[in-house]
């Protein structure tokens, strides 16, 4: 049982719907989210959030698409400009914080182990250490997967899938429900382009068919190139409530 | 293979919903957009049932088609993906409006 965030990982929390007693033989409609546990705790994490004035970001992507090279950029660019935080996921391994902490930013790693995937309940212990009043900007680089967090929402305001030009154009037909559940696309290793036939007009027709809403930026984490236009849609948000 | 952590939620939602009672069948409802393999869930049910009121129990799965209404126009197109057109005007980003469900419909217990 957890008691520190009071989520239900034990057995008698209410439901809001009816139920009978069971008897035997008997048929019990249950109706019941398979999902709804995990809803519940991303629910609480999004208010605590929006309480505290934190806007939260869900990094996602295939192993290796540049998240934390990203991240790293974004921080040491953005120092004195946000407070900033992450939480890394990772199987194994506390590499990726380690790379964050150089930059001097505050960051929590958790393993996931055989998990294939961050979950609320996840997040919602990861950020008990931050001190979130004193912070702008929370984010959360997912285990490299482009299914299984598709599903989990973990409290975050966007999912902003990365993707890079190595991995081929087609990415969004293949995986559609990240690319759908996705708000912003970040097309990452644009320096690579001149070595690659990746067409960058067909990569983005294709997200938009899966998501016509999304937004997409193209940029190097490597050499910087792109990354003014990202910082531009993060300072219009952070700190709106 | 997150169908591991959602059997764990399955198993969990069926024992309180058993109260203690054995548990003969189980029906899920599984969309095919909710990017959830029935296979890998029956799979992992056996193991996740195991030492559980579910140990012996049936597991039923009613596969529900995927359904988009257009933006657009208003259509609705039965659909397989996330990237399907509107079958009246071509549209792409149809609002999904059935085939996301995972939910444990009901239980028949002993
Ligand atoms: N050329 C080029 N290489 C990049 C760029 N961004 C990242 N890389 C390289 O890509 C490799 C993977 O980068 P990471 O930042 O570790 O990727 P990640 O998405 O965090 O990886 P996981 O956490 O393991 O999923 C490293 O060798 C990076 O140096 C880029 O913009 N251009
Ligand atoms: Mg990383
Ligand atoms: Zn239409």
């Amino acid at each position: 049982m957890c008691t520190v965030c009071g989520c239900e990982t034990d057995h008698h929390y209410d439901h809001d719907h009816h139920r009978e007693e069971p008897r035997a033989g008997q048929r019990l409609t249950v109706e019941e989210d398979i999902l709804g546990r995990n809803n519940r705790i991303a629910a609480r994490n999004r208010a605590l959030f929006a309480g505290k004035g934190v806007f939260v970001l869900n990094l996602v992507s295939s192993p290796g698409s540049g998240k934390t090279t990203l991240l790293e950029r974004t921080l040491a660019d953005l120092a004195g400009r946000h407070r900033c935080a992450v939480v890394e996921g990772d199987q194994q391994t506390d590499n990726d914080a380690v790379r964050i902490a150089a930059t001097g930013v505050p960051v929590k790693q958790v393993n996931t182990g055989a998990g294939c995937h961050l979950d609320a309940h996840m997040i919602c212990h990861a950020v008990e250490g931050f001190d979130l009043d004193g912070l702008d900007l929370l984010f959360i680089e997912n285990v490299g997967n482009l299914v299984c967090p598709a599903a989990f929402d973990l409290g975050e305001a966007h999912k902003v899938v990365v993707l890079s030009v190595t991995e081929g154009e087609d990415k969004p037909l293949k995986y559609p429900q990240m690319f759908h559940n996705s708000d912003v696309m970040l097309l990452n290793k644009t320096d690579l382009l001149p070595h690659l036939d990746f067409d960058v007009a067909r990569c983005r027709e294709m997200a938009r068919r899966v998501n016509p809403g999304i937004t997409i930026f193209e940029l190097s984490a490597r050499t910087g190139e792109g990354m003014g236009a990202w910082y531009g849609w993060l300072a219009a948000r952070v700190g709106k409530r | 293979m997150h169908e591991l952590s959602l059997t764990q939620n399955i198993v969990e939602i069926c024992e309180r919903a058993a109260a203690g009672r054995n548990v003969l069948s189980v029906t899920l409802e599984i969309g095919e957009l909710s990017g959830v393999m029935p296979d890998a869930v029956e799979f992992c049910f056996e193991a996740c049932a195991h030492g559980t009121v579910l140990e012996s129990a049936s597991l039923r799965i009613e596969q529900v088609g995927g359904l988009g209404r257009c933006n657009g126009c208003g259509a609705e197109t039965a659909v397989k993906s996330w990237f399907d057109p509107c079958r009246e005007c071509g549209g792409y980003g149809l609002e999904i409006v059935r085939g996301e469900e995972l939910r444990v419909k009901e239980l028949e217990v002993a």
